[in-house]
């Protein structure tokens, strides 16, 4: 098969970053190296650095609150003021360009009284209830804090008014406890091109909030939970069932099944501990049972489900002369929130498969209960653990109840965060724990589901399989790289047999999305299938998973680590496509007749709604 | 803030007359504040209705304009009355008791400062200094200033104008 890569729209996103790239030449990269002190030693550092650049380089930290490297760079917390030589005050590390010659203090007495008398002038302003918070362990204030010093009783006086927003599906809005850093806007106005928060009002009445402060839940919010994955202290979290989850396991009337995303087992060790990159499956399916779930089974299984059913609808429209071309992927239930609220026109390009976590639920609910547990699926509690706060509104949408009415496919759905709080509140010792393998058969799963819980990889699982069926023989590789990475926006093409070349694109984040759908609306994209998913990297940087702190987020780029462990896994397993799973072979032969059946169609797809956007 | 009870009463005149500025500025740098400036000129204020017209014609968010309505002092988001108040809370005046009057201004026309009356006759605001400070404490109804006042003298004043 001959693989090539194109560029086409994909320049478009490279056009706008080199773009931003000029503008910021003067404080960006440059090979001409000046000198520089800091703190008394020599140095040299590429002109165009920021302090704050060139400090990190020679191994020195100054401590920061407000910046993201890239995405929030506004010097509005003022923790990371330094001295320089000459200077009329202070000035922020993270904006202030090095020159040539400077002399650069980060520990002077001045610097250090400062900065701990402006986290005490933060904390005058922050609700500290860190004994019961939800970022207790990982806040990054309570860490600037502690390493600083400072004495959290010393100004005490007015507190901005504020009012807890719960209004949305996913998440609460708790700005007692803001700091004004302003990362969640900017992770919601770039990463996602929402835009729905902003700051309100000005000087010490500004609150984080939405137009004519309507609660987010009427607002074109996509439920991605970017906010709360940038938020370095307790001022957003999601809304948890947990305790809903609890009951119904000690509930014995109830048949509790739990299904876990791809993308969990890549990052829930890290909230035990483990360095980013590690894989967690083993002890996760240990841990799920030691919970009580009476079955631990695997979202993957779904996966290969969603690739025979999308796959197969893919193959119909493009051997179909009428059908609308892109197709576009419909896993990701932000990003679906995302089309229908700005891009409603575009709809009929988006696959009428539910997500694999509905599809999941689907089929437990009526395949597994009927032919192979053979219960009441009224008895059947479905429980999700996913990388996503977006699941917390799709599980409500309508259309999601394949069993019938008051039957909903999913009953709850936690965050990858939500169950690491649960295994640590009931004791279970996660590092003791052994490794242990899904239960059979909604726990069977192939090399490409694994990969669907990264940008790219519900492509590659969807090619694997696609082209093998279009070109009617076995491929010879598996590996699509071309469609892997960490890039915004990637396009290929595939030449599956002589007269057909399939092209494809993939998107993660809306913001990148929308570089997409932009081209389908003006008649420029003649892909054949596109894959988008709501976050930057897709579901392993999904808005449910652990938190990352602005200072790794800085210094390393964690979500290619993440990935790295599902290509890995991948590339270990015996059966690496879809349609080689044996216990999906099975659930056709016994249940759903053949992909795109009509029975396969009332359990397993679904239709979108048209939406406004604010 | 929150939307404002008082009904919105825009023309299809002001509404054409705002769209056409929108679309002839939409591409200029950074057109926004320009526009809104523009919006309060024909409205007299940003109430949502006139915030939506400015976020769908320039395809921004709207959060986006109420950001920049609630940051600037110069963006109203309730209309002026027929009768604009303006109690003087600068330092002379505010020595002097016009805190009271404001009060009592407040007390008779059962509104809140930075808010208007829902008949639209009143609307009522502080600021900082008139530069009349000898007849402290003053304040303002539209032009005409009235000084030396008492939380008494209010109910008087503002039957001038009922």
């Amino acid at each position: 098969m001959k693989k090539t890569v194109k560029k086409s729209v994909a320049k478009k996103e490279t056009a706008k970053k080199t773009a931003s790239k000029k503008v910021a030449t003067k404080s960006k990269t440059s090979n001409k190296l000046l000198n520089i002190k800091i703190n008394g030693v020599d140095y040299k550092a590429p002109a165009g650095s920021t302090i704050l650049e060139a400090c990190r380089v020679a191994g020195i930290e100054i401590p920061t609150l407000c910046y993201l490297k890239d995405l929030n760079e506004i010097a509005a917390c003022r923790v990371c003021m330094v001295e320089v030589k000459n200077a009329r005050s202070l000035v922020a590390a993270c904006v202030y360009p090095i020159n040539e010659g400077i002399e650069i203090f980060t520990n002077s007495k001045r610097v250090v009284e400062s900065r701990k008398k402006t986290i005490e002038l933060i904390l005058s302003n922050h609700r500290m209830d860190c004994l019961s918070c939800v970022r207790s362990g990982n806040c990054e204030l309570l860490a600037l804090a502690r390493a600083n010093g400072v004495d959290d009783t010393k100004y005490q006086g007015a507190k901005t008014e504020s009012k807890i927003d719960d209004s949305s599906a996913h998440l609460i809005r708790d700005n007692s406890k803001c700091v004004l850093c302003r990362r969640c806007i900017a992770a919601c106005t770039k990463f996602q091109s929402v835009g729905v928060i902003g700051t309100n009002n000005r000087g010490f009445k500004t609150i984080v909030g939405s137009h004519f402060d309507v609660p987010l839940g009427d607002t074109s919010c996509v439920h991605c939970g970017q906010c709360i994955n940038v938020c370095p202290v307790g001022a957003l979290y999601e809304k948890t069932d947990a305790d809903k989850i609890l009951d119904a396991i000690r509930d014995p009337e109830k048949f509790v099944v739990v299904q876990t995303a791809p993308a969990v087992r890549a990052t829930i060790a890290e909230e035990f501990g483990a360095p980013i990159g590690t894989n967690g499956e083993g002890k996760m399916v240990a841990a799920l049972r030691r919970i009580g779930f009476d079955k631990v089974f695997d979202t993957d299984f779904a996966a290969d489900l969603t690739i025979m059913e999308e796959g197969t609808e893919l193959i119909e429209r493009i051997k179909s002369k009428k059908a609308v071309l892109p197709m576009i992927t419909s896993c990701s239930p932000g990003w679906i929130k995302f089309i229908e609220n700005y891009y409603p026109d575009l709809l009929p390009h988006l696959s009428t498969c539910k997500s694999p976590q509905q599809m999941f639920g689907a089929t437990l609910k009526t395949y597994y209960a009927e032919k192979v547990a053979k219960i009441d699926p009224k008895k059947i509690v479905s429980v999700s653990v996913m990388p996503c706060t977006a699941k917390k509104f799709e599980i409500h949408r309508n259309d999601q109840s394949a069993a019938g009415k008051g039957i909903p496919d999913l009953d709850y759905t936690m965050t990858t965060r939500e169950l690491a709080r649960m295994i640590k509140k009931l004791g279970i010792d996660w590092n003791s724990l052994p490794e242990e393998e899904f239960d059979s058969p909604m726990g069977t799963d192939t090399g490409a589901a694994v990969i669907f819980g990264t940008s790219g990889g519900v492509m590659e699982a969807a090619l694997r399989t696609a082209a093998e069926i279009l070109a009617g023989k076995k491929m010879k590789s598996l590996d699509y790289k071309e469609v892997r990475g960490m890039k915004g926006i990637k396009e290929a093409s595939y030449t599956v047999k002589k007269g057909l070349t399939v092209k494809v694109a993939v998107a993660s984040g809306t913001a990148n999305a929308r570089v997409l759908l932009d081209a389908i609306r003006e008649g420029k994209a003649d892909y054949h299938f596109i894959e988008i998913m709501c976050c930057p990297g897709g579901c392993i940087n999904g808005g449910g998973q652990p938190q990352v702190s602005g200072h790794i987020r800085n210094t390393m780029d964690y979500r290619a680590k993440r990935a790295a462990v599902l290509y890995n896994q991948d590339k270990s397993m015996k059966l690496r496509k879809s349609h080689d799973n044996p216990d999906i072979k099975k659930l056709y032969k016994d249940y759903f007749g053949k992909p795109g059946s009509e029975k396969a169609h009332h359990a397993l797809h679904t239709s979108y709604v048209k939406r406004n956007w604010t | 803030m929150s939307k404002s009870a008082i009904a919105f009463t825009g023309t299809k005149e002001q509404e054409k007359e705002l769209k056409s500025f929108i679309s002839a500025h939409k591409n200029d740098p950074g057109p926004l504040i320009m526009i809104m400036q523009e919006a309060q000129k024909i409205y007299g204020y940003l109430p949502v209705e006139v915030q939506e017209m400015i976020s769908k014609g320039l395809n921004i968010p709207m959060e986006k304009v109420y950001e920049v309505a609630t940051f600037y002092a110069q963006f109203n988001l309730v209309p002026r009355g027929k009768y604009h108040i303006s109690v003087c809370l600068g330092t002379a005046c505010y020595v002097k008791g016009s805190q009271k009057v404001l009060d009592a201004l407040e007390q008779n026309l059962k509104i809140q400062s930075g808010e208007c009356t829902a008949d639209r006759k009143f609307s009522l605001d502080s600021c900082r200094c008139l530069g009349a400070c000898g007849l402290a404490p003053v304040m303002k109804v539209n032009d005409e200033v009235f000084g030396k006042l008492t939380p008494d003298k209010v109910p008087q004043i503002l039957s001038q104008f009922k």
